[in-house]
Order: C-alpha cells, then structure tokens, then sequence
C-alpha cells in the first residue's frame, strides 16, 4: 500500500441485543494526528475503534482509507490496511520472549529461524520510537509498561500507520505515562496516527490534538483541549456537571480504629509480598494507599479483611489483637470491604440481586438463625440498599449478572456500608466505572469519613487519592515508601515514590 | 453476500422456553436412538416403542421402573446438592456399594436377632447412609488436603470399593448356605424390607427418597448452608471474599451426597438381593446414571422424581429390548449417553440466543 492518507468512518451504526452501541457516528484521522476518544464506560469507544480493527461488523455506515471504501473483516485485515491496536488487557504469550511473541503474528518473517531474523528489527524499532524492550526477555518478567511497549513495537512492525489504544495509561505509572506519551509524540511526529481511547480528562489534554466525544453511543461533538476545559469536556462527556474537587469537611482526627505493626504477608508465589508495614487509622479519616498494582497491597488488605494469615506482624482493630481471625470474625468485627475486581471478588452473578446483597452478613442475625435464612428481612434490606444507593435495577428478582458496573458497585458500596462499619477497606473502588458512577461511589466514601467510619482506601488512581484522601501511604515491593499528606505533597512526589524512587521517613506513631 | 452465526447472551430465559428446549433435546436424542437402531437394521419406530411401552405402558414395567427410579432418585438428589457446589461427584457406585456393604455387614452380625425389625432395619439404613458418606468423605479429604481434583478421586474410589467387594464376597463373607456361589448369606428375613404387594417397591425406601427431595430442595434454597453451596458453586472467590469456609462445605455437601447414595445401596440389599453379591449387580450404574438424573432435573430436587422415573423407565424398556429384540445390553448405555449429549447441548441454547445474519458487503483489495 501506498502512504497513509488517513481514516475516515461515516455514519457507523452497530447494536447489540437490539441495544444501540454506536449511532451514526462520524470520526477521522488523519497522519501525524494523536486523536482522544473520549466517553464513559459504555459510550461506545471501544465498540467504534473494534469496527475500525475489524473486530466487529457495523451494521451501517462505511469505513474510507484515503477516499476509497474497505471493508474490514478482520484484524489480519485491518493490519494490512495499516492499523493496529493495543487493547487494554495484552494479548502475549507469558511464557514467550518478547521476540517470539513478536514474530508469532508477523506475516514477513521467514519460516526458518524467525526469531533471530526479527532480533534486530525489534532493537531498531525500539531506538526510532524510544520504546526500550530487551526481545529476549520472557514476558512474564515484564512490568505492565514494558508488556505495552511490546505491543506498540509489534503493532508498527506489522505495518500500522494508525494506532488504536485502548485506556493505555490503566496500568501505567505515572512515570511510564510521560514515557508513552513521548513516544506517542514521536509517532505522530513522523507522520503516524494515534486514537487513544480513554475516560481520563488529565491524559486527553496532556496528549491529544484533538477530541472526539461520544456518550450512549452517539458524537457529542469534537474539541480542542487546548482550549477546552476540562469541566467543559467533563459536561460534554457526561451530559451534565460533574464535581470534580470533593467538598470535605475538616474533620479533627477520630479515635483510633486499625493500628497494623510491622505486617509481614506473603503472597500466593511464596514471596513475602508484605514487608514490614506500620501505619494506624483514625475515625473520620481516609487513608489512601497509593501505588501501581502488585506492589503488596492485595496481600495487605487480605490480611486485614482476614482472607490471608500475615506471616507476622500486628493488626489490632480498635486495640483488640486480629491479626490471623478469619474473613467471617473480621467482617463481624466491624470491617467492611469493597473488593477489588468487583465482579470476580465481590458478587455472584448468577444468584439474583437479593441474594447478593447480603453475601458475607448472610450468617448473621437478622439475616438468618442457626439453620435457615430469613428471606423477608433479606428482600427487605435489599430494597432498602437499591433505594438508597440507586441502584439503577429492573427488581430485586433479576440475577446479578443483569446490571451495569457501576450499579454492581453501587450495591456492593450499599451492602458494605450499610452496617456501619467501624472500618470501610476499598480497593480500587471506581476503577473502570463511568464519571457518573466514580462521583457517586467517591462521594459515599467520605461520607463514611463524616459519619466516623474509617476507611482505608486501595487505589492506583492519584487523581481521586488527591481528591479524598487525608492521608496517603505509597506502596512499592512490599513496603511504604512514605506517609504523606497529599495537601502539602506535590502530586510528583508521590509519583516518585510510586516508582521507588524516593522515600520520605515515615512520621513518628502518635 | 456474508451470512455469519451470531451468538449471544440470553439473559434471562423463561421457564417455557427451557421447557421447549429440553423436550426439543430429548427429541432430539430419540430421534438419534431411531437411527441407531436403524443401522443396526432394527424397526426404528418398533424399538424406541417398544422401550416406552415396556417401561411405562405395561404393569409389570409401571412397577419395575418405580422400583429402579427409587436409587436413581436418592443418588441423583444427593448429586444436585454436590453439583450444586460444583463439586464433581462421580463416585456414586462406590458410595452406593459402601452403604451397601455397611449395610450388609451390619444384618450379617445382628443376623437372626432379638431385636425387633424396626430398631435393626434402621440400624442398617443408618450403616448404608455411614458407609456412603464415608466414601465420599474419602474424595472430600484427598480434596480439601491434597488439592486431588475429585472427578478423578471420586472415579477411582468405585474402583477401589468394586475391588473390595469382590474379595468379601469370595473371600471372608463367602456364605456357607449359597452352595459355592459368591453370595454373602442371605440377611434374615425380618431385615426384608416390606414393599408393596406384588412389586418390588419398598414403603420404606418411597418414604425415605421423598423425605430427602423434600428436605434437599429446603436445605439449598432456605438455608445458610444451601445458601453457601450456591454461592461456592456459582463463584468460587466470592465465597472466599464472602468468608464461607469452602473446605467445611465440601466435606458437609460430600456427607449429604455420599449418604443418600448408601441409602440406596442399604435399599438394594435388603429389598432386592438380600445378600451381598457382584459389585456391578449392587449398583447397576445407578450411580452414573443418576448423575443424568440430576442433569434432567437441572440440579433441582423438586424435578429428580420425574427424570429418575424417565431414565428408570428407559432402563427398564432397555432391558426389554435386549431380549425380545437381540440388541446388545450397551444399547441402554447408548441411550442415556445419547441423551446426556443433547442435553448438554441443549443447555447451550437456553444460555445462548443464536441468529443469521445476511449482510452484503465489498472486500477491499
């Protein structure tokens, strides 16, 4: 093919179950263009650009490649048109090398030997772009950022000129952000193309030229962030105004709820995932633990939430030694939890609403005796939360699968919440929820805070540990590298620190 | 011009649609059958008649397939609350031949004894329900301590139990009066249990199988414990989040199923052989063919007693035609087979909505 002139798509349509996902929907982009596609969960993004990579059929409209129509019917398609895409989770072989995992889709690499022949072409295409990756490493070893940079390499040495990514900054740190955006920059620079698909207002106008907005399927319209705000991107995205900063009321510091001391956890591979962690926890206060994703905090909440035995260490709830108790003796207690990966951890999908909303106080009065379940006080306390937390659900009777993420959360946030418990522990609540969802879910949590709960807040999102956080603790391998206020600490600082890059002493225990 | 297969999620099916698609796989199994015995130069429409008739239409069937549904029922509500914890229990023969065996051992030791009936039949029913329980206690254990996926476990414990069989009937239990055969002596007669004149069915067994639906279908869906089986089959990190102990629970649901499976094995000796003999004689498959029986069901002991008495009729009717038709006894297996897979398969398409889609379209070059 000749040089890349640019994608246009006109008046995409596609529905599913009769749901439309994409209306009419008109995009373009042209070389040397970085291009946001912004929206909430379930605007559309995804299913747009998974037309354009020939993932999914539309059911109307046309895809043009520099005036001419095509039909993508596949991503083998769609790649040799020049288009590539990184979806949000990798699609590599983990027991491969990044070269045979690079070679295994590469229609030009030879039958013989294809490993050493792509070796060096992987090492060129890194130095063009400045994307660093040793092509004989496994990629298991690799951090989520070094696993995207093998699929940038792979997606431009099979041909792409147009680079789709979907949410590409999920997994990063912010470290690895400002790497991806260079080379990004660095595409576009040589007259590449690059769509990011995102619900980040920060990284759509740090990156993108120019954005293209959908909500509930349909283009809202297009700006430029350079002279757009984000309150304004923030109301196009959502369709109305969304609070951005959360109002907080200065609350002085409660009695003491958790005091953990020198934890040490080890994980499911047998390494001490948690090493040495100290810190305590007041009421009226949210704690936020900060950091990218398996860096221990799984371990430290199971071990606090009573799901993993700690190898060591002290967990004492309102001074009483837990250290070791059961999920059960601990959610009896007085501690909640919000899990992280809501619907793996959190729910059962295919048990109905009701049933769900008691899962963990099941056990206990009023909800059951000795032998058998009290079903009226269950479908009451059901109504009860759906009401209270609006839950967006047909009856308490459908099965739990039937629900969007963010009314899963919403019920799981009312279910946790609604016993008042002494400590509320939250991992990564709002991840992957819409605008609308993340308020609401934020705004419940400092609710908590105000009415005297403590809470304990897992998140890799800066963003909302600076929105409601009084405290935040960054975690890497295992240990704190400080406890900060995020008032009074620049926002980079704990980027740093998320990275292992700096470490601040960590305050005496009052 | 493309026309493309599109599948999709059907969220919520409705109770006709299921029942559609299960008469709909059944037919779909018989219509199969029909042309197995069409190869094998049968009547098509003769055979599977006949199969009905015998087990179904006839007197001496009605009664015969009510017997044989009575062990299919127990096993087959024992494994839906098993499966329902999606623990994989195909240990059913051997936990029927456990009880069995307990059951045995306890009327050969009370033998012609001063105890009334009552007291030394429920003896036995509670030795068959211990010995059961015990053999599958056995998969939980290995399961819970070493992580052994309990299919395999629970398949090699029949084995293991048929094995053992054999050496007590020929060995140390070889009965004196059975004149060489390898037959434990007969349990005395007032061990028997009674059945309903003329046929082979037991008041008590009937008693027992209706009371153990009754108190399955309560104990999964209005307690704790049915309550936590579910969750633990439906999500397994649920369960753990949720604070169930999985390891408690798979040996309590391993109780539950592996003691009515021993019921019934107690049932067969002291109604039907009144000794303990062949291990594939005790269990006749019911053990494997109840896993079928709580498919039909869809896991639901409110629905076990119809589909025991449609794969007992079956078997009946196989038994027919083996002898007036001269096909080989594997042709029951066959049928159940045949309708297990269609099942399965029709499970599918209640799950999942399927439609063509015709679309044209131009290829790029």
């Amino acid at each position: 093919m000749g040089k890349f002139e640019g994608v246009e798509m006109k008046g995409i349509s596609k529905s599913f179950n009769g749901v439309f996902a994409n209306r009419d929907v008109d995009f373009h982009v042209g070389p040397g263009e970085i291009v946001g596609l912004l929206g909430e969960n379930g605007a559309g993004k995804t299913t747009l650009m998974n037309i354009l990579y020939g993932l999914y059929r539309p059911d109307g409209g046309e895809i043009l490649i520099g005036g001419k129509p095509v039909s993508m019917d596949s991503p083998r398609g769609a790649m040799r048109a020049g288009i590539g895409m990184v979806h949000q989770h990798f699609m590599l072989v983990q027991n491969h090398t990044v070269a045979e995992n690079v070679v295994l889709g590469d229609e030009k690499a030879p039958f013989f030997f294809p490993v050493k022949a792509t070796i060096h072409r992987i090492e060129e295409f890194g130095r063009h772009f400045g994307l660093q990756v040793n092509p004989a490493s496994p990629v298991w070893q690799l951090s989520a950022g070094e696993q995207q940079r093998v699929e940038i390499v792979k997606a431009l040495m099979y041909g792409a000129e147009l680079l789709i990514l979907d949410e590409p900054t999920s997994v990063l740190t912010p470290i690895e952000v400002k790497e991806l955006f260079s080379t990004l920059r660095a595409m576009a620079a040589q007259g590449k193309a690059v769509v990011i698909i995102s619900h980040k207002l920060e990284e759509i106008t740090d990156v993108c030229s120019r954005v293209a907005i959908l909500r509930k399927g349909a283009l809202v319209g297009e700006a430029d962030p350079a002279v757009t705000s984000r309150q304004e991107l923030a109301r196009m995205m959502v369709g109305r105004d969304v609070v951005l900063s959360m109002p907080r009321a200065e609350l002085p510091r409660g009695s003491n709820v958790l005091d953990v001391d020198d934890l040490h956890v080890m994980g499911d591979r047998g390494t001490e995932m948690v090493s040495g962690v100290t810190f305590r926890l007041y009421r009226n206060e949210i704690f936020g633990i900060a950091g990218v994703s398996g860096n221990g905090q799984r371990e430290l909440v199971e071990a606090i939430t009573g799901l993993r035995k700690p190898k060591s260490g002290s967990v004492l709830l309102e001074g009483a030694e837990t250290a070791g108790e059961s999920a059960k003796v601990m959610s009896r207690l007085g501690v909640a939890h919000v899990p992280e990966e809501r619907i793996k951890f959190g729910i059962v999908p295919n048990l109905l609403i009701y049933e769900n909303a008691v899962l963990k106080s099941h056990h206990a009065k009023p909800f059951s005796d000795v032998v058998f379940l009290d079903y009226d006080v269950i479908r009451a306390h059901a109504e009860g939360i759906v009401e209270k937390y609006s839950v967006s659900a047909p009856s308490i009777d459908a099965p739990m699968k039937n629900l969007s993420g963010g009314n899963i959360q919403k019920l799981i946030i009312g279910r946790e919440i609604s016993g008042g418990p002494a400590l509320l522990v939250a991992s990564h609540p709002t991840y992957g929820l819409d605008v609308g969802a993340t308020e609401y879910i934020r705004l419940r949590l400092i609710e908590r805070r105000d009415a005297g709960g403590a809470v304990l807040l897992v998140s890799e999102d800066l963003e909302e540990i600076y929105a409601i956080c009084d405290r935040v603790a960054v975690m890497y391998r295992g240990r704190f590298m400080g406890v900060v206020e995020p008032s009074t600490t620049p926002v980079e600082d704990v980027g740093l620190m998320m990275a292992g890059g700096k470490q601040v002493p960590q305050e005496a225990l009052p | 011009m493309t026309i493309r297969l599109i599948e999709e999620d059907r969220n919520e099916p409705t109770v006709l649609f299921s029942a559609l698609i299960l008469a709909a796989s059944l037919a779909a199994g018989l219509l199969t059958m029909a042309a197995i015995f069409a190869a094998s130069g049968k009547d098509p429409v003769a055979g599977l008649w006949r199969i009905f008739r015998s087990g179904f239409f006839t007197s001496y069937g009605i009664g015969e397939t009510l017997s044989r549904a009575l062990p299919l029922a127990l096993v087959g509500t024992g494994l839906a609350v098993a499966f329902r914890g999606k623990f994989w229990n195909i240990g059913g023969e051997g936990q029927i031949l456990a009880g069995a065996t307990c059951a045995t051992w306890v009327a050969l030791t009370l033998g012609p004894t001063a105890f009334p009936a009552p007291i030394a039949i429920a003896l036995m029913l509670l030795a068959g329900a211990a010995g059961g329980a015990f053999w599958a206690f056995l998969a939980a254990l290995l399961k819970n301590r070493a992580e052994m996926n309990e299919t395999i476990s629970t398949l090699m414990l029949n084995y293991v139990l048929a094995e053992f069989v054999r050496f007590l009937i020929v060995g140390p239990w070889k009965g004196k009066t059975q004149h060489g055969f390898p037959y434990t002596d007969n349990i005395a007669d007032k061990l028997v249990l009674a059945t309903f004149p003329g046929t082979r069915i037991p008041y008590l067994t009937v008693v027992v199988a209706g009371l153990a639906m009754a108190a399955a279908h309560i104990l999964l869906r209005r307690t704790k414990f049915g309550y936590e089986i579910r969750v633990l089959g439906e999500n397994r990190e649920a369960a753990r989040y949720a604070g169930i102990d999985a390891k408690k629970l798979t040996i309590l649901m391993m109780l539950v199923s592996g003691g009515l499976a021993g019921i019934a094995g107690f049932s067969e000796i002291a109604t039907n052989h009144k000794h303990m003999t062949y291990p594939d004689t005790i269990s006749a498959g019911y053990g494997f063919t109840g896993i079928i029986v709580a498919r039909l069901a869809g896991l639901d002991p409110r629905f076990i007693p119809f589909a025991a008495l449609f794969f007992a009729g079956i078997l009946v009717g196989g038994d027919s035609i083996q002898i007036a038709m001269g096909l080989p006894a594997a042709t029951v297996q066959v049928f159940q087979g045949v309708i297990l897979v269609f099942l399965i398969m029709g499970e599918y398409f209640v799950r999942n909505r399927l439609r063509l889609s015709f679309r044209g379209g131009h290829r790029h070059g």
